[in-house]
């Protein structure tokens, strides 16, 4: 459990960031709360020449709400996204998935940014922005694009994220009225990966029906993804026990787990459902005014 | 803590703080303020680090080993291999259990993460970076996971460099109490229960791990070794016979231990090839286990497959037990065992019960897996037995359609049947069997948990309640029959009285976190009156503590506990002389009372503990030896034998199959009870290490022998977070043979749990068809049970 030899550079500002990135590109691995990073190194699963401290870069860390959106800041901690008012009081999805990433102190120290760019297939804050149809900001030295949180994460530790791109900012368009969202979490012990994880942001119509649902699953396939047919499933339809179950059976179904300690590929399975299901009960209530 | 401990009236003054009084432990102070010397903490000038390469099969020929990249890495001194041990005859080591293990293979790897060479550098990265740069080149050879496989006739011998009469994986049989009787009981009963329980793998994951500092002096000609060990003297005997170096001309040094449970015990490869690098080099040499090493490679626990037949009558009477087990040892036996009992105190199986009639058989076997066979809080395989019998019990009730209860109440042996002679051999020497187990119902309010549970049953909602009446035998033990490696496990303290009235006191124990310095303080100020902050306690330094055989299978009360206050009873004898001398008395005119001698009759002339002290040293009549030390060696009587009743209360989620533990209560009797807080942390402790194999930890492997749960990763150490808030109460019947009346606690909650939480478990199922569940019970098992039944959320 002892790295291999890496350098390490610690840049004051953002410039200085990107430009390192873009010299060393291919070598340089960014290194913000560290707590997937240094496991890697230390199981020298990853061995890069240098690491990017990016904690002394500023504005990286707040969180904003403009008219349309929450904009959170790459570096960000999870702590500090589940402690925040705004979040707290219209984003209850985030709210959810933030209280329950691993334990204390990986919460302390972890960040939205590092999760979002290692990119592990049972991290929370992917499934999250798929359901909550998210964004993710990335600069380089060349400029800046905004890449759709449905078309980031591409696989097991992949994401659209280039080498010499900087993962500065998270967006998560602004809920309206009479929506909810609910993040619903089964793992064996606390501080453990997930064994299956479902996000659900939805919006009630004026007669009641679900006029729109984004549902994203974590842990059950080779990366998070969108579960577009529980999706359609939900879209327009009176929000029962049924149709809840319907959706639920549809993710499962959309749902592709690999057999590993957490269970067999149909327990994963059937708790992709379960979750799906938990998370659209709760997400419901609150679309109708729960807390 | 909320709770308030009137265990028994102290005899003692607060300030005083002897038996009885809820001491605050004066070692917290240094561990709450980050003050603890773990052995990691420990620099030597000049100080080389040792790493390990260790092995990616489970069973493979090493073909060749090429170091010379290794040897090219900056700061990378030496690699040693097993041809170089074999050279000087250290290839391989004896195990406490008579067994051997290599130190390091020369052909043959037998499990995954064996060590295969090692890498001395001058920094821990160097060390590492070595590591990664050695080639091995491995041969594969056929993979042997399975101990009933491993008996098959053509199974390949995994040990050849055994005898020519002890080619088979059959490590060793072992039989106790009578089979004919068994037999005939069981064939006379109306009823037999049989089951196949099997208890797996599982890890102490102490939070320190193992490491040692190897300090060779070459021109001394000594060797120090500071060290994570539960045993330094039997080490130090071991280290000395092994090396050839004389026993005098080694030290070994504990410091700060941070959990051992039995783990410490066992000498790993890496504390000797620690030893013959700094024997090469000349300088101290540091080795110290990583996480993944730690849980992949040190010794196991556990991994009993046990098949037990149970006699009852229609009623409910148990007639009598019959157990076969296999035990599954890996690829050595490195069990602490001690060495009449190869298969520990399992034949205490008959448990809290009177049963007429018990046969007991294990086989230990050999496999590819890393040494198996250590205790863990377990007093020697009673975990295993307890939760044998405590499953089978709950079966029989079931089965019957008794209340679990009511069955235990029925068979329990009865307080006025002690001393209790077992059908295994065992004399229990005190319980209330039945007290505890009333006074557990009553607080968790059985009668009430069972009408609820008929009510949810009723509408398809899924709770149990499981109860354990465990009896644990700890406090190995008499010298007749108790030894390990021919070392008799008496234990030891020797104290010494300062002028000034203070005190030291030196054991042959050793604590890894149980609480030593204030305990046997707290004894040394029952006895002699002396507070017990004004008394040191010193463990583990083998060159100024009395020879003992260490801290394991809850030991420490009732051997060097008893040796302390037997010391301290002699100092006190001396004490009434030089009183009488002071007083110008007859020592037959003296009596004790709150640490002081006085004269008979006027209480006004006495002499304090302090006092006399100052005289030992200063004023002591002539013909008497100045000072005022003793020392003991406690060879105790018999074994003690703690017990106690758990009930737990659990709900399963019927959508995910997760198991929550809703209440647990914990009645323990541990005789008299020297301080009812550490006692208390010790249940708690306990019982979150009972939680954690019944629901959450396993060691398993998968066909090739590759470890399943290498890490915390997937080794599942439960958190705060799942851990239920215990509710803990006791009974006292002291121990009718122990200087104190105190018995061993430390593994009595671990031994006691795990069956608890599976009997509520199988409570909350049995109305579906379910009959038994392997522990750990995940919610993967529970919810493949659950739509084998039907049920559905």
């Amino acid at each position: 459990m002892i790295p291999a030899q890496f350098d390490y550079v610690r840049p004051p500002a953002l410039a200085d960031a990107l430009r390192i990135l873009k010299e060393r590109e291919g070598e340089a691995k960014v290194l913000s709360g560290g707590y997937s990073l240094l496991p890697l190194l230390k199981l020298r699963m990853a061995q890069p020449a240098l690491l990017v401290d990016i904690r002394d870069l500023d504005g990286l860390d707040r969180i904003v709400e403009t008219a349309e959106e929450l904009r959170i800041g790459g570096r960000a901690t999870h702590r500090a996204i589940h402690e925040d008012a705004t979040v707290t009081a219209r984003y209850p999805l985030l709210r959810d998935a933030a209280g329950g990433i691993g334990d204390p102190q990986v919460r302390n120290w972890g960040t939205i940014g590092g999760s979002c760019a290692h990119a592990d297939p049972s991290a929370d804050w992917p499934a999250v922005l798929i359901a909550a149809r998210g964004s993710l900001v990335c600069r380089s030295a060349d400029g800046e694009r905004t890449v759709p949180a449905r078309a980031f994460f591409l696989d097991t530790f992949q994401t659209a994220i280039e080498p010499t791109e900087l993962l500065t900012e998270v967006r998560v368009p602004r809920p309206g009225d009479r929506s909810g969202g609910a993040y619903a979490k089964i793992e064996r012990k606390a501080g453990d990966f997930a064994t299956a994880a479902a996000a659900v942001q939805l919006s009630l119509a004026d007669d009641g029906t679900i006029a729109e649902a984004g549902v994203g699953l974590a842990a059950v396939a080779e990366t998070a993804f969108a579960a577009t047919d529980a999706e359609a499933v939900l879209r327009g339809g009176t929000p029962t026990e049924e149709l809840f179950r319907r959706a639920a059976q549809a993710a499962a179904a959309q749902s592709r787990p690999a057999a590993d300690g957490h269970g067999p590929v149909d327990y994963k399975r059937a708790m992709a459902a379960e979750m799906t299901l938990r998370a659209l009960r709760r997400a419901v209530a609150r679309a109708r005014g729960a807390t | 803590m909320s709770e308030t401990y009137h265990a028994q009236a102290p005899t003692t003054t607060p300030e005083v703080g002897g038996m009885g009084h809820a001491l605050k432990r004066r070692e917290d102070p240094r561990f709450i303020r980050g003050k603890g010397e773990y052995i990691e903490d420990v620099m030597l000038p000049g100080m080389l680090w040792l790493d390990i390469v260790r092995s990616p099969y489970a069973h493979a020929t090493i073909r060749g080993i090429d170091a010379s990249e290794a040897l090219k890495v900056p700061g990378v001194l030496a690699v040693i291999t097993g041809r170089d041990l074999e050279a000087a005859g250290l290839h391989w080591m004896p195990t406490l259990a008579g067994d051997r293990q290599m130190v390091l293979p020369t052909d043959t790897v037998m499990y995954q993460a064996q060590e295969v060479a090692a890498i001395v550098a001058d920094s821990r990265y160097a060390a590492a970076d070595g590591v990664a740069a050695v080639l091995v080149d491995y041969e594969p050879l056929p993979v042997v996971v399975d101990p009933f496989k491993a008996l098959e006739p053509d199974a390949p011998v995994l040990r050849p460099d055994r005898g020519p009469d002890k080619q088979t994986n059959r490590i060793w049989h072992w039989e106790s109490g009578d089979k004919a009787a068994a037999d005939t009981a069981l064939a006379g009963s109306d009823v037999v229960i049989s089951e196949d329980i099997y208890i797996p793998r599982i890890h102490v994951a102490s939070i320190e791990t193992c490491g040692c500092i190897a300090d060779w002096d070459p021109v001394r000609e000594h060797l120090t070794v500071h060290m994570t060990t539960q045993a330094p003297h039997a080490i130090r005997t071991v280290f000395s016979l092994v090396s050839k170096i004389p026993e005098h001309k080694i030290r070994i040094k504990t410091h700060d231990i941070g959990g051992g449970f039995g783990g410490k015990v066992p000498v790993y490869p890496g504390y000797v090839l620690a030893v013959v690098a700094s024997l090469t080099t000349g300088k101290p040499v540091k080795w110290i286990e990583d996480r993944s090493e730690n849980l992949q490679a040190d010794s196991f626990a556990r991994d009993y497959h046990v098949h037990c037949d149970l006699g009852t009558t229609k009623d409910g009477r148990l007639t009598g037990l019959r157990v076969r087990t296999i035990a599954d040892h890996g690829y050595s036996d490195a069990a602490a065992d001690p060495s009449k009992f190869p298969a520990g105190l399992f034949n205490v199986i008959t448990g809290s019960y009177d049963l007429p009639a018990a046969f007991v058989e294990v086989d230990g076997v050999y496999t590819n897996k890393p040494p198996g066979g250590v205790a863990y809080r377990c007093s020697f395989r009673v975990t295993e037995a307890v939760h044998s019998i405590e499953r089978m019990v709950d079966i029989a009730a079931h089965q019957l359609g008794i209340d679990p209860a009511e069955l235990r109440m029925k068979n329990f042996i009865q307080p006025d049947q002690f001393p209790y002679h077992s059908a295994t051999g065992w004399e229990y020497d005190s319980g209330n069997y039945p007290a505890a187990l009333r006074k557990a119902m009553e607080i968790i309010g059985y009668d009430e948990l069972r009408r609820e549970q008929a009510e949810k049953r009723a509408r398809g909602e899924l709770m149990g309640i499981g109860i354990s009446s465990f009896t644990e035998i700890v406090g190995a033990g008499p010298s007749h029959t108790f030894d390990i490696l021919g070392i008799k496990m008496f234990d030891s303290c020797e104290i010494r009285i300062h002028p000034t009235g203070s005190a030291i006191a030196r054991l042959g124990v050793q604590s890894q976190g149980q609480g030593h310095e204030t305990t046997f303080a707290q004894i040394i100020a029952e006895e002699l009156g002396i507070p017990a902050t004004d008394i040191t306690i010193e463990e583990g330094d083998t060159d100024t503590a009395p020879y003992g055989l260490g801290t394991y299978a809850s030991r420490s009360t009732p051997t060097a506990g008893a040796a302390t206050a037997i010391a301290a009873r002699k100092i006190r004898d001396k004490a009434r002389l030089l009183a009488a001398h002071l007083l110008e008395a007859n020592p037959d005119d003296l009596e004790w009372t709150n640490g002081k001698w006085s004269v008979k009759g006027s209480p006004d002339r006495f002499k304090t503990i302090q006092e006399i002290a100052f005289a030992a040293y200063t004023n002591h009549p002539q013909g008497m030896e100045a000072g005022l030390e003793a020392v003991d060696y406690y060879d105790p009587p018999n074994l003690t034998f703690p017990f106690g009743s758990y009930i737990c209360v659990v709900d399963i989620d019927k959508g995910t199959g997760q198991v929550k533990v809703r209440r647990f209560v914990a009645v323990d009797d541990c005789g008299n009870i020297i301080n009812p807080m550490i006692v208390d942390g010790q249940i708690h402790g306990g019982l979150t290490m009972g939680l954690a194999p019944a629901l959450y930890e396993a060691i398993t492997y998968d066909e090739q022998g590759n470890n399943q749960a290498g890490t915390f990763l997937d080794y599942l150490v439960p958190t705060a977070m799942e851990t239920p808030a215990w509710e803990t109460d006791k009974t006292i019947t002291p121990s009718p043979h122990h200087p104190l009346g105190a018995k061993g606690v430390g593994e009595s909650a671990t031994v006691g749990a795990p069956p608890a939480i599976a009997n509520a478990v199988v409570d909350a199922l049995w109305h579906l068809g379910v009959r038994h569940i392997d522990i750990p019970i995940t919610p993967q098992k529970v919810w493949a049970i659950l739509r084998e039944k039907g049920v559905t959320a």
